[in-house]
């Protein structure tokens, strides 16, 4: 075990935690408004990388207007669920929500085998993308880059919308009060759709970056990128942006140095690790790295 | 006179029970009584996952979990020892074990009850939707241990050729205990706290209710009942492998409390029953138009419109007036 091995299983976090981030950061947002524990959130991961891989290998579109057509959709996915499930629920209890989401979550899967068969399809980016990269040591290819520097822009943009818009402003007011914020005259409607609207498109941009890092989809893969970005979110505190990224992060490296600096034998063990990790977080420390306090949870 | 009509009702249901289970056992084939006895052991899981979620509002996805342990230790301890030692790497007192059904499953059921406890004990600190999330959690972790712990459990693979030792006398039996236990419950004391921890934890403290003790009780109980169906289950399809124990069953059994009504005995039983009877009809649907997955989206829709329109479920948390004989609502 060298410094070069350890440099390469980070740069592998790395580009995990970039894709865990694109889906926590939804995760999260949607917590913040609503207090929902939206677990179709990982569904949406789902439908992007269907949908790339239609219009990529369908189509033929080259690989920027796949990615703003996939970010639209996202998009349109996410508020189509909102309205159709939560909207008329809003109000009920927190649990309510969370066994609806299960509920939609199932159904997306399971309409996915209806319409695109339970067989795993494989999933091939243009060549220039699959070209591997040597830095000292370091290998990567070219898709991995992709996804890290997109990924960072995209946070980027998001912090600019949720700090300096009005609609950033708003989707703030409403997280932190929401009766208030209707009191100010925010449209909550509006504001709680478009939280939807960003948090999913993000999702939908995380399962075309899924596609094209493993190479292999079915209509069940969102169900680990749900989970684990939720873990992720819970670790930088629920409701945060930069407590999502963080997390996300800390999670796709403990999770790539566990698998890689333990004896093999463990490796097996990963899940069973995060989800170890996630419950002695709640218990430890239920605020996670950057949430503010909850008394609800503990 | 009305009294004496109500007093009658157990007793007459257990004995309409007896006289359906001994006329299902001579005059229907195999498949049809399979079908009766998965719709029995979702009965018991629906009813035991309702004294946790229903009474004391514990909202546990865990429930697998406890079904997984239940079951394979039961289906360890029943098998025979001469091919246990083939199979799988014991320590010798449990290799040249061999237990009767019954105790068995009993065993299975306490150390599923343990389990519960283990997990209670840090895990019932948190609330709500957490708690949800921290029992999912405790179920994927308990898949890995399964999958990975090949000398005891062999893996992915899972145990084969258990003997067919259930049958509907035994799963009738354990739900009548479920049930029979479950009201007991419900209408003791013990019951009434677990309903005032659910409503309101402050007012439930004010008055007295040691809110850790019950929230754990309400686990424990309604992991015990659930390992019982794990074994019941076992040793119905004589198989168990891993996958059998996936958060989709945790889905299905929570719709049907859910359905039924969180809360009410009445509730759960029937949703079970009409959630089972559906997913059995719908499968050789899904086979002949191969239509994989109908099933699920028809139950996770009932499940939405339900939430939106009927929150409180078919039953709210009540129990129908015909069951009442000195209780009151």
């Amino acid at each position: 075990m060298n410094i070069e091995y350890i440099a390469q299983q980070i740069v592998n976090g790395l580009i995990l935690g970039s894709m865990y981030a694109m889906v926590a950061i939804g995760f999260s947002m949607i917590y913040g408004i609503i207090r929902l524990i939206n677990f179709a959130h990982g569904d949406v991961v789902m439908i992007g990388a269907f949908l790339t891989l239609g219009l990529l290998q369908a189509v033929g579109a080259p690989l920027p207007l796949v990615a703003l057509v996939v970010l639209a959709a996202g998009a349109v996915i996410g508020i189509l669920i909102e309205k159709a499930a939560f909207r008329p629920m809003r109000g009920a209890p927190q649990v309510t929500g969370f066994i609806a989401s299960l509920a939609i979550s199932i159904m997306l899967q399971n309409l996915g085998i209806l319409f695109l068969t339970a067989q795993p399809r494989n999933f091939a980016f243009p060549d220039y993308l699959q070209k591997v990269i040597h830095i000292g040591g370091v290998s990567f290819r070219m898709v991995d880059l992709v996804i890290m520097l997109s990924a960072l822009s995209l946070m980027c943009a998001l912090m600019l919308l949720v700090k300096k818009t009005r609609m950033g402003m708003a989707m703030r007011a409403t997280a932190e009060n929401i009766d208030v914020a209707r009191l100010m005259g925010i449209n909550i409607n509006r504001t709680i759709m478009a939280t939807f609207a960003v948090g999913s498109a993000l999702a939908g941009i995380a399962g075309l970056m899924w596609g094209g890092k493993f190479g292999q989809i079915d209509p069940l893969l969102g169900f680990i990128p749900g989970l684990k970005s939720f873990v992720a979110a819970v670790i930088g505190g629920v409701g945060s942006i930069p407590g999502a990224i963080i997390g996300s992060y800390v999670l796709g490296l403990s999770e790539v140095l566990f698998v890689g600096l333990l004896p093999p034998i463990y490796s097996a063990y990963r899940d069973a690790f995060v989800f170890a990790t996630l419950i002695l977080i709640l218990l430890i420390l239920p605020n996670g790295i950057l949430g503010e306090k909850m008394e609800e949870r503990a | 006179m009305n009294g004496i009509r109500n007093h009658l009702i157990f007793p007459a249901l257990i004995i309409g029970g007896i006289g359906f289970v001994a006329i299902a056992r001579s005059t229907l084939d195999e498949y049809i009584l399979s079908i009766i006895n998965f719709v029995g052991i979702y009965v018991i899981l629906a009813v035991s996952l309702n004294i946790t979620n229903g009474f004391a509002g514990l909202f546990s996805l865990g429930h697998p979990g406890f079904m997984a342990i239940g079951g394979y230790v039961t289906a360890i301890l029943t098998f025979p020892v001469a091919r246990k030692s083939m199979f799988l790497e014991l320590p010798q007192w449990l290799a040249n074990l061999q237990l009767p059904f019954i105790p068995a499953l009993i065993i299975g059921g306490i150390c599923a009850g343990l389990t519960a406890l283990l997990l209670g004990l840090p895990v019932l600190r948190l609330r709500g939707h957490y708690l949800a999330v921290a029992t999912m959690g405790f179920l994927i972790i308990v898949q890995v241990l399964i999958i990975n712990w090949e000398s005891v459990t062999r893996g992915p693979l899972g145990l084969n050729g258990l003997s067919a030792l259930t049958n509907l006398w035994w799963v009738y039996l354990w739900m009548v205990v479920t049930v029979y236990v479950s009201w007991k419950i419900k209408f003791s004391s013990y019951g009434r706290s677990m309903l005032a921890v659910r409503e309101d934890e402050t007012a439930a403290q004010c008055l007295g209710v040691n809110i850790f003790k019950t929230r754990v009780a309400a686990l424990v109980i309604g992991a015990y009942f659930a390992g019982i169906a794990g074994g019941l289950w076992a040793h119905l399809v004589t198989a168990i492998t891993p996958m059998s124990f996936s958060l989709i069953l945790a889905f299905n059994i929570v719709v049907m409390v859910v359905v039924g009504g969180t809360g009410s005995i009445t509730g759960s039983f029937t949703a079970a029953i009409i959630f089972s009877v559906l997913t059995e009809i719908f499968r050789p649907l899904e086979e002949s138009f191969n239509v994989y997955g109908i099933g699920e989206i028809l139950m996770a829709l009932i499940l939405i419109l339900i939430l939106i329109y009927r929150p409180q479920g078919l039953f709210g948390s009540r129990e129908p007036g015909v069951f009442h004989a000195r209780h009151t609502r």
